[in-house]
C-alpha cells in the first residue's frame, strides 16, 4: 500500500522506531524559537549542564512581546523587556542565531522562516508555538511544541512522538470572487469543529488548493491547529519551488537539483489510504466570519447570529449561549449589522505581503469609517519594507490606518496593542477566544478582504457591500495571481 | 519528575467545554521567565467571579479537575500545565483533550486522563451534589473513583509508564545519542542550515511613532 505525504515525511525522519507502544524518535530539521516559550527551556539546559546540539538548525526571533511603535526605544513594559532580554542573553550564551527588534529579518517566526528560505518541503519544523503548522504549506511536517519539548529539541535535535492519524481535506471547485483561503479554512473548522482534527495531520488537497499561492496556502495550514490538528500539509508543487528559489537559504546548484527531484516525490500515493476524508466545495463558499468565542463558531457573512434554542446538542447550545453573551450579540441578529470598533490587519495568518496588497487594492481611494480604529501590522520587518517599496504604506495612511512595525501585536495582545474591555474587533488573525486580544475584548475572525470592507463601512462587510470602481478585477482577490514577496524587489529598496 | 501511582484529592467539576489555553492562563501571564509561581494566573478571567467553582470553599483545595470536552485547545503554551500544577492540580479528566496540551501534561507529570463523556457527567453530579468529595485516581489500573462510582480513563501505555517511573524524556533520548549521530551523518546536504547566516542586505528599519498614527 502506498503512503500519504505525512507518512513519507515522518518515515524519512525516524532515528529510532519505537517498540511496545513507545514513541518513534524523530529528527528535527529546523527549530524556531521566540521569547515566550523558550526561557524555561534554556534554563533547563543550563541547570542540566547541556548545550544546544545543533545551533545550525536553530533560529530565534522576537515577535510575541515586541511593541509596534517606538521600537528603537527601550521596551516600556518591564516584564516584556525582561523576556526579550532573556532571549537575547540565551541566544548569545548558547550560540543561537537571533533576529532582534530593529533587524530587517525580525518578525513573526512563521514569516521569518519562509522568507529566509529556511522552510522547505520534506522538513520537520518545530517551534514553541501552535501556529508552526503554517510551515506545512511547503509540504513538511511542522507542528507546535511545549516548552519541555523545546528543551528536548535544543538538547537532542529530536523528539519522541507517537504517529499521527491522517485526514484528507479535499477542496474541490473554484473559489468565488471575494473569497480567500481564509474563508476555506474558517469553513473547514466550522465543518469539522475545533476538536475535529485532534490526533490528525490534515492534508489539504484538490483543485482549489493547487491554485492557491504559497502565502494563501500558509494561511490555511496556519489555522490547522484551530481544528485541533497537530499539523496541516499541502503537497509541494511548482508554486512551492518558485517561492523558495533564490531566497537566502534556498539550496543552490546541485543541491537545488537534488532537492527538487526529491520534493517532487512528496505526494500522497494514489493507493494510499487516509484514516478520514472530508470534502469541501470551494464554489459554495461565501466570506466567512466568526460570531462566537472559538474559531469553529463561524458562519457565512450573510447568515445571522445563531439562536441557541435551535441547537440540538447540549454542549454546543450551552457554548453558544455563553459565547453570544460574552460577545454582546443578539440571537438572530444579521452578522452584517454588527458594528466593530477596531479592525486588525496582521498576524502569522494574514499579515503577509499578498494580504497587504489585496487589502490596499480594496481600500485605495477610500477613508476608513469614523467609528473604527484600523491597525496594520506587517508580519515581518521585510514585509513592511516591501510594502513601503510598493507604496502600500501611503495607501494605508491615507485611508486613516495606523501603519505599525512588525510582530504578533493584537493577535494575542501581549504587547500594548490590545482591545479594551467590551471593545469589538474584526481581525485577520486566528483566534477569537475570550480575552485573546485584551481582557473583555470581542473578536470576529475575518479574511483580509472582509477586514478591508469592514474598515470602510464600520460593520462586518464583504466586497459585495462595496461600490468598487469599474475596472477593478475581482478575480485577482482570490490570493492566487499575486506575486509572492520577491527578494529582488527587496534588493532595490 | 515526581513518580505518580495513586492520588486522592478533592474533585472540581468544571462544566465547560472548549476550555482553551487563553482561559487556563491568559497570554499576559506568559511574560514570566520562571517555571513556577503561575498559580495566581490559573483561570484568571474567571477567578473574580464569586460563582466560579474554584471560588467556592468546598472546591478551593481541589486537585482533580473534571472538565468538559476539548480541554486545553489553542496555543502550545506549557504555562497552562504549569498553572494547573502550581495551583495544586495533579489530574485533569475530560472526554477529549487538545493534543499539545495532553503532550505537555505528560512531560510535566500532570495526568490528563480521557473519560467517556457520560462518565464525566456522572462525576460532575457526584462532585456537585456533595461538594468536597475526594476523587482517587489510580494510574496503575487507570481508574478514577468518587464516592461509590469508579470510572475507567485512558492514558497511553508509554506516558503512563513514564509518569509511574518519573522519567525525564531528555535523559531517555540521550541514551540513543549514537543513533542520532548516525542519522545526522546520512542527512542530505540540501537541507537548510541557519548558520552561517545568509541575509538579504541589511536595511535600517524606521520605527513607527505614536505621533504619526491617526487619533
Amino acid at each position: 500500500m502506498g503512503k500519504t505525504l505525512a507518512e513519507k515525511v515522518w518515515d524519512a525522519h525516524i532515528v529510532r522506531k519505537g517498540e511496545n507502544g513507545a514513541p518513534d524518535l524523530l529528527y528535527i530539521d529546523l527549530h524556531l524559537c521566540h521569547e515566550v516559550t523558550s526561557p524555561q527551556a534554556f534554563e533547563g539546559l543550563r541547570l542540566a549542564g547541556r548545550q544546544v546540539r545543533r545551533t545550525d538548525l536553530t533560529l530565534a526571533t522576537e515577535d510575541h512581546n515586541t511593541p509596534t511603535l517606538d521600537i528603537d526605544l527601550p521596551i516600556a513594559d518591564l516584564t516584556s523587556r525582561t523576556q526579550i532580554d532573556t532571549l537575547r542573553h540565551n541566544a548569545a550564551e548558547f550560540g543561537v542565531r537571533i533576529h532582534s527588534l530593529g533587524d530587517a529579518d525580525q518578525g513573526i517566526v512563521h514569516q521569518v522562516g519562509p522568507q529566509l528560505g529556511l522552510t522547505m518541503p520534506g522538513l520537520t519544523v518545530v517551534c514553541g508555538d501552535s501556529h508552526t503548522s503554517t510551515h506545512g504549506a511547503f509540504g513538511g511536517l511542522a507542528f507546535g511544541i511545549g516548552t519541555s519539548e523545546v528543551e528536548h529539541v535544543l538538547a537532542t535535535q529530536t523528539l519522541p512522538l507517537q504517529p499521527f492519524k491522517t485526514m484528507a481535506i479535499n477542496v474541490v471547485g473554484e473559489l468565488p470572487p471575494g473569497t480567500t483561503s481564509k474563508d476555506i479554512i474558517l469553513a473547514i473548522i466550522a465543518k469539522i469543529g475545533t476538536g475535529g482534527g485532534q490526533g490528525y495531520v490534515l492534508e489539504y488537497r484538490g483543485p482549489a488548493i493547487e491554485k492557491l499561492s504559497m502565502e494563501a496556502r500558509m494561511t490555511i495550514c496556519n489555522m490547522s491547529i484551530e481544528a485541533g490538528a497537530r499539523a496541516g500539509m499541502i503537497a509541494p508543487d511548482q508554486t512551492t519551488f518558485d517561492y523558495i528559489k533564490g531566497r537566502p537559504h534556498a539550496p543552490e546548484g546541485q543541491d537545488w537539483e537534488d532537492a527538487v527531484e526529491y520534493w517532487k516525490t512528496l505526494r500522497t500515493d494514489d493507493d494510499a489510504v487516509f484514516d478520514t476524508e472530508v470534502e469541501l466545495r470551494a464554489s459554495d463558499l461565501e466570506p466567512f466570519v466568526t460570531w462566537g468565542t472559538n474559531p469553529g463558531q463561524g458562519l457565512p457573512i450573510s447568515a445571522r447570529v445563531p439562536v441557541p434554542e435551535e441547537i440540538a446538542d447540549e454542549n454546543d447550545r450551552v457554548a453558544a449561549e455563553r459565547a453570544i453573551e460574552y460577545m454582546g450579540l443578539v440571537p438572530g441578529q444579521p452578522l452584517r449589522e454588527i458594528t466593530v470598533d477596531t479592525v486588525f490587519m496582521g498576524s502569522c495568518t494574514n499579515g503577509r505581503i499578498e494580504d497587504l496588497r489585496s487589502i490596499a487594492k480594496v481600500i485605495q481611494g477610500h477613508r476608513k469609517a469614523d467609528n473604527v480604529r484600523v491597525l496594520v501590522v506587517p508580519a515581518s520587518a521585510r514585509v513592511r519594507l516591501q510594502a513601503e517599496a510598493e507604496g502600500l504604506d501611503v495607501i494605508f495612511k491615507e485611508f486613516g490606518a495606523e501603519w505599525r512595525n512588525a510582530g504578533c501585536s493584537m493577535c494575542l495582545g501581549m504587547n500594548p496593542d490590545q482591545l479594551a474591555p467590551g471593545e469589538r474587533s474584526a481581525s485577520t488573525s486566528n483566534r477569537n477566544f475570550e480575552g485573546r486580544q485584551g481582557k473583555g475584548g470581542r473578536t470576529h475572525l475575518v479574511s483580509p478582504l472582509v477586514a478591508a470592507a469592514t474598515a470602510i463601512r464600520g460593520t462586518l462587510s464583504s466586497l459585495s457591500d462595496l461600490d468598487l470602481p469599474a475596472g477593478v478585477d475581482l478575480t485577482t482577490f482570490d490570493g492566487s495571481p499575486l506575486a509572492p514577496l520577491d527578494p529582488k524587489v527587496l534588493l532595490q529598496v | 519528575m515526581e513518580k505518580f501511582t495513586v492520588h486522592t484529592g478533592i474533585g472540581v467539576p468544571l462544566r465547560r467545554s472548549n476550555v482553551d489555553t487563553d482561559q487556563i492562563i491568559p497570554a499576559v501571564y506568559l511574560k514570566r521567565v520562571t517555571r513556577t509561581g503561575f498559580e495566581d494566573a490559573l483561570f484568571a478571567a474567571w477567578r473574580g467571579d464569586p460563582s466560579f467553582v474554584l471560588n467556592q470553599d468546598a472546591y478551593r483545595a481541589g486537585t482533580v479537575l473534571v472538565a468538559g470536552p476539548d480541554f486545553g485547545t489553542g496555543s502550545s503554551r506549557e504555562h497552562a500545565v504549569w498553572a494547573l500544577k502550581d495551583y495544586g492540580f495533579r489530574v485533569v479528566l475530560a472526554s477529549r483533550f487538545a493534543d499539545i496540551f495532553r503532550g505537555n501534561s505528560g512531560k510535566q507529570g500532570l495526568v490528563a486522563g480521557i473519560v467517556e463523556q457520560e462518565d464525566v457527567e456522572l462525576l460532575w453530579k457526584i462532585l456537585e451534589n456533595s461538594p468536597g468529595t475526594e476523587v482517587t485516581v489510580d494510574l496503575v489500573n487507570r481508574t478514577a473513583t468518587a464516592g461509590d462510582v469508579t470510572v475507567p480513563f485512558q492514558l497511553d501505555d508509554y506516558t503512563r509508564w513514564r509518569l509511574m517511573e518519573g522519567l525525564d524524556d531528555i535523559g531517555l533520548t540521550l541514551q540513543h545519542a549514537d543513533e542520532i549521530a548516525a542519522f545526522e551523518a546520512r542527512r542530505e546536504s540540501w537541507r537548510p542550515r541557519t548558520l552561517p547566516a545568509k541575509h538579504l542586505p541589511k536595511i535600517d528599519i524606521d520605527a513607527a511613532r505614536p505621533a504619526d498614527q491617526p487619533a
